[in-house]
């Protein structure tokens, strides 16, 4: 069988769930070879991790040439990374760095690209077939990649990752970064402070809000708290400023496709419902009952959500015992 | 086979210091069908892109705006902002809009051989324009584009495109400010809001934080009517048939099917507190709790 690449996805070494849906999918298309850009030092715990999900091998990039210089020196590299081996994949995680990474390197490669995956199997004669959600998750496509080497960005939540021990050798691997490719740079960055709470996109529940809470964001965060969830937001709190744009759930912020999504104060306009449509099971609170949310949800109380959540945390925290 | 290397980057360089008084910016709008509309796809699963009311995707707009502004911050200069459109026939709507809003000059490429062309075929085709009209008036300083389409949503055609224009790309901007040939933008990425630092020529993508995009005002819309419109065909470009379109497509749909309706589920209304039991109950009913 022949490798298939799966570029993992962490933070300064700690790997990001991603990755392992990434390497259990990649094990229906071949040998899982996990690719690890960052400081050598962080290398044995996240080769570690990559083993456990299957990884045969583990390609070390040390990233200290690369970092810095947004994505330009990771396409050179994975572009000489795919030339060395016979591969039936290349998958990134649908970050935005994981899809231009991605796009410079189909470009490279001559290979054909498809973005936001939300499942990818093994067709006739292995080659993948992928699934993904459009037009807001009004239509299901198929397709497969006809030319050169499959490369695949894959959205969180689009397996459940298996743990399989695989037999994780390091390889490591310099490659030779042009300095075109170093041209743009990073001069300041400013992590954001850590909640505690799930990545948006990766999280199993968001309980997401609107301007409507008037910049007191208290009720949702301890709802959200109560149900172990992610906070997300609709366009109009992240214009107020209440919220980061990180935050924003819709086209023109993160498409997120949790098993539980819940809308509160949130009308439910096509740009929103393109970030969310998908979820398993979706349930709103809002006070107008002929807020367009409502025609998607599972379960929706029409009702002032000042009061509905506070309540509702109460309840949750009781039940839960 | 790269189809688009070219040794007249150098020759760019170059330019920018001769000329330093000139900026050109191309923005890329696409032609879209209308998120509020019933998208659907054609017999041979390709978006239908005619029959469903069309426009500007609204994503491009906020490029539009910024080209603007960055043309109004730098009033002391000869600032031109060329809007670039790849699309069917209806697609030069995208562009007028562009016009409208004040872009000083439009181009068109537009050809039926395009049609069904995926992201590799579209960023060939806006290259070879953009190389076109460099040719014509000068070479860009600056390609500015949506984050994303409002359609495929894939966000990786400005990444291509400064892949196959062999320029740096700096995407997913929040606020832009440039200084001669230096560009500055701030972006939230993944786990961290970011300073970067370029040197034009870049291609640029923005998002919807950069700024409400303007209305087209009645005057906008007149004079839009006598600016400059130019529309290409492949021949134009030097680009065979067979480098675009469905057929070569370096992916292939292979089935679509619309997603069945969600089936109505049970609403509530709160009186007194009954709507956070419901709320909480149906929450355990599905073990969320």
């Amino acid at each position: 069988m022949s490798e298939v690449l799966v570029v993992i996805d962490h933070v300064d070494g700690e790997v990001k769930k991603p990755t392992y849906e990434l390497l259990t999918i990649a094990r229906r298309l071949g040998e899982p070879s996990a690719v690890f850009f960052g400081a050598p030092d962080k290398a044995d715990g996240v080769v570690e991790k990559a083993k456990a999900y299957g990884a045969e091998k583990v390609y070390v990039i040390d990233d200290a040439e690369l970092k810095g210089y947004l994505v330009a020196p990771k396409a050179e590299a994975m572009a000489q990374l795919a030339q060395q081996s016979s591969l039936s994949a290349i998958l990134f995680p649908s970050t935005f760095e994981g899809k231009e990474v991605a796009a410079r390197l189909a470009i490279k490669i001559e290979s054909g690209l498809i973005t936001d995956a939300v499942d990818v199997q093994a067709g006739d004669g292995g080659a993948p077939v992928t699934t993904q959600s459009v037009f807001a998750g009004s239509y299901t496509v198929t397709a497969t990649v006809t030319r050169g080497t499959p490369i695949i960005t894959v959205k969180p939540n689009s397996a459940a990752p298996e743990e399989t021990a695989g037999a994780g050798t390091v390889e490591a691997f310099t490659p030779t970064i042009s300095d075109a490719a170093r041209t743009t740079q990073i001069i300041a960055s400013q992590p954001r402070a850590a909640t505690g709470r799930p990545e948006l996109t990766e999280a199993d529940i968001v309980v997401s809000c609107v301007r409507g809470t008037g910049g007191n964001f208290d009720p949702i965060e301890k709802f959200a708290d109560s149900l172990g969830a992610a906070v997300g937001a609709s366009r109009a709190a992240v214009d107020s400023g209440w919220m980061p744009h990180s935050y924003q759930v819709g086209q023109t912020g993160k498409t997120v496709s949790p098993q539980l999504y819940v809308a509160n104060g949130i009308s439910g306009a096509i740009q929103h419902r393109a970030g969310m449509q998908t979820s398993k099971t979706i349930v709103a609170v809002n006070k107008d009952n002929e807020a367009p949310i409502f025609e998607l949800v599972d379960f929706g109380v029409v009702g002032d959500l000042h009061s509905v959540l506070p309540a509702a945390t109460e309840e949750i925290t009781k039940r839960k015992g | 086979m790269r189809p688009c290397k070219r040794p007249a980057l150098t020759d760019h360089h170059h330019r920018r210091g001769r000329e330093a008084n000139t900026m050109n910016i191309v923005v890329c709008v696409k032609y879209v069908p209308d998120a509020t509309a019933d998208r659907q796809f054609e017999a041979d699963n390709t978006v239908d892109r005619v029959g469903v009311d069309g426009l500007l995707s609204e994503l491009d707009e906020y490029a539009v705006e910024q080209a603007l502004q960055l043309k109004e911050k730098r009033a002391d200069e000869e600032v031109t902002v060329t809007a670039l459109c790849v699309g069917p026939e209806k697609a030069v709507d995208a562009v007028r809009k562009a016009l409208q809003m004040g872009a000083d000059k439009g181009v068109h490429v537009t050809d039926e051989e395009i049609a069904g062309s995926d992201y590799i075929a579209t960023s060939l085709v806006l290259a070879k324009a953009i190389e076109k009209i460099g040719a014509d008036n000068g070479p860009a300083d600056l390609i500015v584009c949506g984050m994303a389409s409002t359609d495929a949503s894939g966000s990786v055609v400005p990444a291509m495109l400064a892949e196959r224009l062999n320029l740096p790309q700096v995407t997913l901007a929040s606020v832009v400010e440039t200084q001669g040939d230096q560009v500055r933008i701030k972006r939230d990425s993944e786990g961290s809001t970011e300073v970067i630092g370029a040197t034009m020529p870049i291609v640029l993508s923005v998002t919807d934080q950069t700024g409400e995009a303007r209305y087209p005002s009645f005057k906008g819309i007149m004079a839009a009517k006598k600016k400059p419109m130019e529309t290409l065909s492949l021949a134009d470009l030097g680009i065979e048939a067979d480098q675009v379109g469905l057929s070569v497509a370096w992916s292939k749909v292979e089935d679509t099917t619309p997603r069945p309706p969600r089936t109505a589920g049970e609403i509530v209304t709160d009186e007194d507190g009954s709507g956070a039991v419901a709320l909480a109950g149906f929450l355990a009913s599905k073990k969320f709790i």
